[in-house]
């Protein structure tokens, strides 16, 4: 490089810097308002990131996350070996799967349905009903399930009685646990999940419609050549998502519901890191069982999400 | 319109189905709303449904009276409108800056927190942030490790960003400094995506439960969810029942439906008016930034 180069170089990097300085001179106060958002993203989100690094060590309340010695794969080797986990995993797989096939299509089907309401009043009636179980607390949906699902006194089992049948304790019994899970979580969601379906229906052009009409196409085919088509991205991109949530089961709902008499069915990779790791303060185990868990999600994010644009539809990057 | 016969019966079948789907979701909240207001007699044989039978105010009276019930009820409150505000706040503060071209490292900035979204240090880890920074116990602890939604971040700066130029240019010529366009026209243009967040934080800090069981062991900062969680899932409920008398008036079954028809009014109050507004606010948040 010749003289004039690195010199015309210096003095296009002082321009630069002369230009951010001015730039950060004028929007000063804009940089300083986001110190305390960007603070907490460092603090609670990407140290607790860093953090997952105890999952290979052994953590020490005194050395902290960095001084804590290094024991490599150990804890995983324990966790493969433990039976208990097994049980926890393949419950976790079960119940994700479950609401996965019960609850995604749900919200399509009932945007569908409401869709195709012509009275606004009606339409816009059934989705306040609808969406308002999404904003109570899976404390009060536990309660009101505890009153309802109650063996004794419970409204349902008075109604399985007056058919002719024994009572059943849906919360205590093994077989029906994973159903009252399941069931539950459809009802709170359906509706909320379904906004973002409703959306994008009332994006259609209705002209589409009307050619189709007269090109005669009755409701099924609009429904099989106009609207399925057109929601066929969003239905994909939520797809990603849910997979990404795959593992993470509703871990407040189960938490709530859980009891010894439902273990071998209920417990969970979440409620099963809370009893270990909090309760037990086995910090360092259950942090290689959460990030096994959300290494998995992220796997599987990755791979549908490749799959999914190999097949010509947007994918979430 | 002009319907053929096919397409009416579809019609009306559809209608009546998504009317059945409307009253189960309803259901349990009348049928909670009856018990709470029935008489002992009548719940234990089992004869309410959906309609209060011999009309019965005590369990009210018997929630609303009780002190631990009181006291978890302000502590909701409280973490409400402290949560909801801070988080309201902070969110704009720092979605503001990232709606600006001319805000250096944005991409870099949104990038990181849409990354929070997909991938996070879970349980353990954040625990121990939380205590090692010495949150735990206090009532802090409802607000700051939850303070900032990524979604939110996303959902308030795709607004800012649709707020036209025009605005902001005249209020800079008439002399506004940057923070004053953001308090004075940015902010005020964009109430709707701003109900649609005060929703989203308010319905979060009242209805979680799990962070005070998680970092809270101080039984006197326990919100309304914990109380609930014991008086109807743990069955530890600390209201005695006066005496014999009483205790012929209320049924446990009512004293539970009382308590949880209290804590849903306060949602069901709010939930009416900020409805229109979040339909619009997803739809903002999904377009991706």
């Amino acid at each position: 490089m010749t003289q004039g180069g690195v010199s015309s170089y210096k003095q296009s990097s002082k321009t630069v810097n002369k230009k951010k300085l001015a730039n950060f001179r004028k929007y000063w106060d804009l940089y300083l308002i986001m110190v305390p958002g960007i603070l907490f993203f460092i603090v609670f989100k990407y140290i607790p990131m860093w953090g997952v690094i105890i999952a290979f060590k052994d953590y020490s309340a005194f050395a902290g996350f960095a001084a804590s010695e290094w024991v490599g794969w150990e804890h995983f080797i324990r966790m493969f070996q433990d039976n208990k986990f097994h049980e926890v995993f393949s419950n976790t797989l079960l119940i994700s799967l479950y609401k996965l096939v019960w609850g995604f299509p749900g919200p399509i089907i009932f945007a569908l349905m409401l869709n195709e309401v012509r009275r606004m009043f009606y339409k816009r009636s059934i989705q306040t009903l609808a969406y308002l179980p999404h904003f109570l607390s899976w404390v009060i949906v536990g309660g009101i399930l505890v009153q309802v699902l109650s063996p004794s006194t419970g409204v349902v089992n008075e109604f399985i009685q007056f058919l002719g049948f024994d009572s059943i304790y849906f919360l205590g019994d093994s077989e029906w646990f994973r159903t009252v899970i399941v069931a539950s979580d459809v009802w709170k969601t359906i509706g909320w999940g379904a906004i973002i379906y409703l959306a994008a229906l009332a994006g259609i052009d209705p002209q589409l419609y009307e050619a189709a009409k007269i090109d005669g196409a009755n409701k099924w085919r609009q429904l099989w050549h106009i609207t399925i088509p057109t929601l066929l991205p969003t239905i994909c991109i939520l797809f990603i998502l849910n997979l990404g949530n795959v593992l993470d089961v509703g871990f407040e709902q189960i938490y709530i519901l859980l009891n010894p008499l439902v273990y071998d069915v209920g417990d969970v990779i979440e409620t099963y890191v809370y009893r270990e790791g909090i309760t037990q303060a086995q910090f360092s185990y259950t942090t290689a069982v959460g990030l096994f868990k959300s290494a998995i999600a992220l796997v599987l994010v990755i791979i549908v999400n490749k799959i999914i644009k190999k097949l010509g539809q947007p994918g979430i990057w | 319109m002009n319907q053929t016969k096919g397409e009416k019966t579809f019609s009306i079948v559809n209608n009546c189905l998504l009317l059945i789907f409307a009253i189960i979701c309803l259901a349990p909240f009348i049928h909670i709303l009856a018990q709470s207001l029935s008489s002992h007699r009548a719940i234990v044989s089992g004869e309410v449904i959906f309609w209060p039978i011999e009309l019965n105010v005590y369990p009210y009276v018997e929630i609303l009276t009780d002190p631990a019930f009181l006291k978890a009820f302000w502590i909701s409150i409280l973490r409400t409108v402290v949560g909801t505000f801070g988080s309201v706040l902070f969110t704009c503060l720092l979605a503001y800056p990232l709606s600006k071209a001319y805000i250096k490292g944005r991409g870099a900035i949104l990038f990181l927190i849409v990354f929070t979204m997909m991938f996070q240090g879970g349980m353990i880890p954040t625990f121990l942030v939380v205590r090692s920074v010495g949150l735990l116990d206090s009532f802090w602890a409802y607000i700051i490790p939850n303070l900032i939604s990524a979604f939110c971040v996303i959902i308030i700066k795709n607004f800012f960003e649709s707020v036209p130029k025009e605005l902001e240019e005249s209020a800079l010529i008439d002399g506004c400094s940057n923070l004053g366009i953001l308090f004075r026209i940015v902010i005020p243009v964009s109430m709707p995506a701003i109900a649609t967040i005060t929703l989203f934080y308010a319905v979060f800090q009242w209805n979680s439960f799990f962070d005070a069981v998680l970092f809270v062991n101080d039984r006197s900062l326990f919100p309304l969810q914990i109380y609930l969680r014991e008086l109807i899932l743990l069955d530890e409920s600390n209201i005695a029942l006066k005496d014999n008398f009483e205790r012929q008036l209320v049924a446990n079954e009512s004293l539970n439906a009382a308590a949880l028809i209290v804590s849903t009014v306060p949602i069901l109050l709010v939930y009416p008016y900020l409805q229109r507004y979040f339909v619009k606010g997803i739809m903002l948040g999904s377009v991706k930034g």
